[in-house]
């Protein structure tokens, strides 16, 4: 990128100059006006040329699968570098430190804070900060002593410097680089806790480098000898002004943040604009006191994603999303291609072969000697250890980047006069973690796991029980608990509640906002209108949607979620299983084996990490949680339901769509009379789950004994179909002369109706239901079935 | 940490217990903390509903079996015994025990655990795990997708790799031939159930005198 400072004078008097001074024969058709735009011609043509770079190893793949893009990239800025050198004899381009800085990496942090997973960050914030203060003083002050080491004792030969400057250096090569963390990490997938951990720190380490690289930088300004106790404490001092200041003015920005989402409801269009302009603020801000810049912005980010994920329009949302994506990622990509090409400017080398190698030595060293030490520390307070092997991975994962570079750009060359020795060093080191260390992760981390995974899962019986295990152990340490955790969670979830919720969301997100009640209200409704429909297109439930006939009006009740769901032509309900089935008889061979493979639910010790500069796709863990939430929300349900009317719960699902189609004669009645059950189901349910006082949430509406007091739910005695998830047929639908029954119902009215559907002996319920004479009617129930046993639970899926 | 005395004294039968169980009174008081913390309407009994609140359980595809398996049969609540006698199945399993046959299996042996995780499927407590049984279990641990027919092969075929004696059904015997090391992971190793006592070690040795 060219220099600022030289383009922008050039375009001033270009744009007053132009004209009046050339004298002009006649009238120009066309004029090559190269000097007027040369500057915004040669950014746009730099950012399409780097992004053109990630098209050109796209077209191998299996290039990718070796070595990380952020490798590849700087491959690539080394051809690009030499064909400008080559063309130029000298490097016109390079990056420049304003230009990082200020225009590359903030929209990196953002990204990064916005897509941060919260829980998992502030439950392991103790351990992230850790490493990130302590582990990197650690990694600078062993760095720049043991320099200072090898220099007096003559390693290095004759260079110009001091134990101070030594220490500078140390201090701003120690920090992990989020950027590279994220390049590389990307591509090997390790569990989420050590990716939070590396990536965290490699987020929250900049509100030490800032603070050393300032500190020593005044240091080296003052000379050895001014420094006393007084100006190690004022660094000290320094420290925690800065890294505190500088979260402060990321929570401030982020408070903003969601203030204005709260009221930009008549502007959607221009929603997401806010936020990329106010996160940069913040960065901005930070900076322009003085403050970690980075940090401000990650705690921007952080902080605010709740709160406007929940305040702005869908469409807003993923706008966000996308675009900051993309600009993280095209930043990214520049960054690592033009890491490439400043790298090919002899002006800059300087070999020490002594002081590269055992930089590069040292680096190594003292970061696997720091992370064993510190985790060493931390097990002993951590609810789950680190094990030897993601302690080998963190150590290994600690890459250096751009901002390494950028800040070893930033020296004064007088006071530094081995300025070029540095860059040149931090230039290999770059080079040597991004592309080494990156292409031996993820071969590293395969064979770590292949020689963990000792126990051999040869049997069915073997994999079942050990994923069975693995359910139940995270079962009991959700049932056990722990204290403190709880507790300071709670507390913060309460004065969430209390407080932040009232100011900083809409009134409509406050209501949306639990997400468990959203789930299963959602599924509720989804289920609903899903049965609707297939009833609908199967011909007896075409009255519902005649809104002369029907009491209820769907759309009224329920809104705009109706509405969307009826459009929305998934079926969370396996009604359409008897296709499936078909086609599953078909094929004749499938590997039981491959099947628990892909299709068991991992147990959360096994969901991966859900951040993803590439992907934008919603992380499959997030469905198969839900999936099972929704089951178990059924089952209770249910066995709440028969618990409370002491039936048997409906046949299970051993019975076998093909086995049983004799007995679907007697299913069709219960099929029939669903409509007055379902919609009966579906408003009762809906309106105790709105009454139902003092839960947090509607948790467990299977188990809510307080609904002894409310509305009795209807004697719902037949479980409907679509919840047991039992067989459907619909070859044996009733046929819909039935539908043309002018029904007598209303909601009241269901309740009296309702029992006399479920006589599973009887074909004529709909008649019964007309007869005045209901007593005959529930005469004719069978006897309750013996009592549930003493579990309350019901039986299971 | 004085409290600890005091919480120990409201529970009743507390020796009784940590003999037991295994339980040192540093990790009682813990999960009488945590019984209580559930327990919110304060009646000394859990059920149900009180597990059912715990969100994280409902996402765990068997979490209402191991609901269930706090409950003895024909029981509606659990007592803070019963509570923590059931939790003590996951306490790491004491190396030093001497091999005596006449005592009773220790709660946390490996015996112990993997008759646990057998109740766990055996939801009829007939001593075997039949067909239909293992099948509602791999319904429950299976993702939607799969059909009636897959799982019935997968059930089909998992019985007949196991089942020895070909009565169709596994027996305890037949689902404790796992190689030992997999019943030691049904250990827990954290908090309450840590081996040695990392967390309040001065309360334990102040009332080691109690054992």
């Amino acid at each position: 990128m060219v220099l600022l400072a030289i383009s922008r004078p050039s375009l001033a008097s270009e744009a007053t100059g132009n004209g009046t001074e050339n004298t002009i024969t006649t009238l120009p058709i066309v004029i090559w006006k190269w000097e007027e735009i040369h500057f915004p011609y040669l950014v746009a043509l730099w950012v399409l040329v780097s992004w053109l770079c990630k098209l050109v190893f796209q077209l191998n793949p299996c290039l990718t699968r070796v070595i990380p893009e952020s490798g590849l990239l700087i491959c690539i800025g080394w051809v690009l570098g030499g064909i400008i050198y080559g063309a130029d004899k000298v490097q016109t381009f390079r990056l420049q430190p304003f230009t990082f800085f200020f225009y590359l990496l903030p929209q990196i942090v953002l990204d990064a804070g916005y897509s941060m997973p919260n829980k998992l960050f502030f439950g392991n914030l103790g351990a992230i900060l850790v490493y990130a203060v302590i582990g990197t003083c650690w990694n600078a002050a062993t760095l720049g002593l043991a320099l200072w080491g090898c220099w007096l004792g003559g390693a290095m030969g004759n260079i110009d410097t001091g134990l101070l400057q030594l220490l500078l250096f140390g201090s701003l090569i120690a920090a992990v680089d989020p950027v590279a963390v994220i390049a590389v990490f990307e591509e090997v997938h390790v569990n989420e806790v050590l990716y939070i951990l590396v990536f965290g720190e490699s987020l929250l380490n900049d509100g030490v480098t800032v603070v050393l690289f300032n500190v020593f930088d005044a240091f080296v300004s003052l000379g050895g000898a001014q420094i006393d106790a007084v100006e190690i404490i004022k660094g000290i001092i320094s420290f925690f002004v800065v890294a505190v200041g500088g979260s402060l003015v990321g929570v401030v920005f982020a408070l903003l943040i969601s203030l204005l989402t709260r009221c930009t409801k008549n502007i959607q269009i221009i929603e997401p604009g806010f936020i990329f302009v106010l996160g940069y603020l913040s960065y901005l801000t930070a900076e322009m006191l003085s403050l970690s810049a980075i940090l401000s912005c990650t705690f921007c980010g952080v902080c605010c994603q709740k709160y406007i994920n929940a305040n702005m329009d869908e469409r807003s949302v993923s706008t966000v999303r996308s675009t900051m994506k993309v600009f993280a990622n095209g930043s990214e990509t520049i960054i690592f291609v033009f890491l490439g090409i400043s790298a090919i400017d002899p002006s800059i080398w300087v070999w020490n072969t002594a002081f590269i190698l055992l930089t590069l030595l040292f680096i190594f060293v003292f970061r696997f000697i720091g992370v064993f030490l510190l985790t060493w520390i931390l097990n002993q307070y951590r609810l789950v250890p680190l094990d030897f092997i993601d302690q080998l991975v963190m150590g290994y994962g600690g890459l250096r980047g751009a901002v390494a570079y950028g800040l070893v750009l930033l020296l004064d060359e007088n006071k530094y006069k081995e300025k070029k020795l540095m860059i040149s060093t931090t230039l290999i080191v770059v080079y040597f973690t991004v592309m080494l260390q990156g292409i031996t992760m993820k071969p590293l981390v395969t064979w770590l796991k292949v020689k963990r995974a000792a126990v051999s899962e040869r049997t069915l019986a073997e994999k079942i029980q050990n994923r069975t295990f693995d359910h139940m152990l995270v079962a009991i340490e959700d049932i056990s608990g722990q204290i403190g955790d709880n507790y300071m969670r709670d507390k913060w979830n309460n004065f969430e509640e209390k407080w932040l919720y009232w100011l900083l969301m809409t009134p409509i997100a406050r209501k949306s906002c639990d997400p468990i009640f959203n789930i299963f209200h959602k599924l509720n409704i989804k289920d609903a209108t899903s049965y609707v429909k297939e009833g609908e297109r199967r011909g007896s439930l075409a009255f519902v949607r005649n809104e002369s006939k029907a009491d209820v009006d769907f759309n009224k009740k329920f809104g705009a979620d109706f509405s969307e769901m009826i459009r929305d032509s998934v079926p969370s309900v396996c009604l359409d299983m008897h296709e499936q089935d078909l086609k599953m008889r078909e094929s004749e061979d499938f590997d039981a084996h491959h099947l628990l493979q892909q299709h068991l639910y991992k147990g959360r010790k096994q969901h991966r990490h859900r951040y993803s500069r590439k992907h934008l796709e919603v992380n499959k863990d997030e469905h198969e949680v839900q999936e099972i939430f929704q089951r178990t929300m059924r089952s209770r349900l249910e066995s709440f339901k028969s618990a409370k009317m002491g039936v048997a719960p409906p046949k299970k699902i051993s019975k076998h769509l093909k086995k049983d189609q004799p007995q679907k004669v007697r299913e069709a009645c219960t099929f029939s009379s669903f409509p007055l059950v379902f919609i009966t189901i579906l408003l009762e349910f809906l309106i105790n789950l709105n009454l139902s006082p003092g839960l947090a949430g509607i948790v467990n509406p299977a188990f809510m004994a307080e609904m002894d007091t409310m509305d009795p739910m209807p004697p719902m005695q037949q479980i409907p179909s679509w919840l047991a998830e039992a067989e459907v047929d619909s070859s044996n639908m009733v046929p819909s002369q039935r539908a043309q029954l002018r029904l007598p119902w209303t909601p009241s009215n269901l309740r009296r109706l309702a029992p006399l559907c479920l006589s599973t002996h009887s074909n004529d319920s709909f008649l019964l239901a007309d007869s005045p004479a209901t007593q005959e009617g529930i005469s004719e129930l069978p006897p309750p079935p013996p009592p549930q046993d003493g579990q309350g639970q019901g039986t299971h899926k | 940490m004085g409290s600890t005395n005091s919480t120990l004294s409201k529970i009743p039968n507390v020796e009784e217990l940590m003999q037991e169980t295994g339980f040192t009174p540093a990790h009682i008081v813990r999960l009488y903390d945590r019984f209580e913390a559930l327990d919110k309407e304060k009646t000394g009994h859990l059920r149900p509903q009180d597990f059912g609140a715990i969100n994280r359980l409902a996402m765990n595809p068997i979490g209402d079996r191991i609901i269930g398996a706090f409950f003895s049969p024909g029981q509606e609540t659990v007592d803070f015994h019963s509570f923590v006698r059931t939790l003590a199945h996951f306490r790491p399993v004491d190396k030093k025990r001497p091999k005596d046959p006449s005592m009773p299996e220790p709660v946390n042996s490996r015996t112990s655990k993997l008759k646990f995780a057998f109740q766990l499927y055996d939801q009829d407590k007939d001593g075997k795990i039949s067909r239909a049984e293992l099948l509602q279990v791999l319904r429950s641990m299976l993702e939607m997708q799969v059909t009636e027919e897959q799982l019935e092969s997968i059930a089909d075929r998992t019985i007949q790799e196991a089942d020895l004696d070909k009565d169709d059904a596994i027996s305890f015997e037949e689902f404790r031939k796992v190689p030992p090391a997999r019943a030691l992971r049904l250990t827990y190793q954290h908090g309450a159930f840590a081996a040695q006592g990392t967390q309040n070690t001065k309360t334990c040795k102040v009332h080691a005198h109690r054992k």
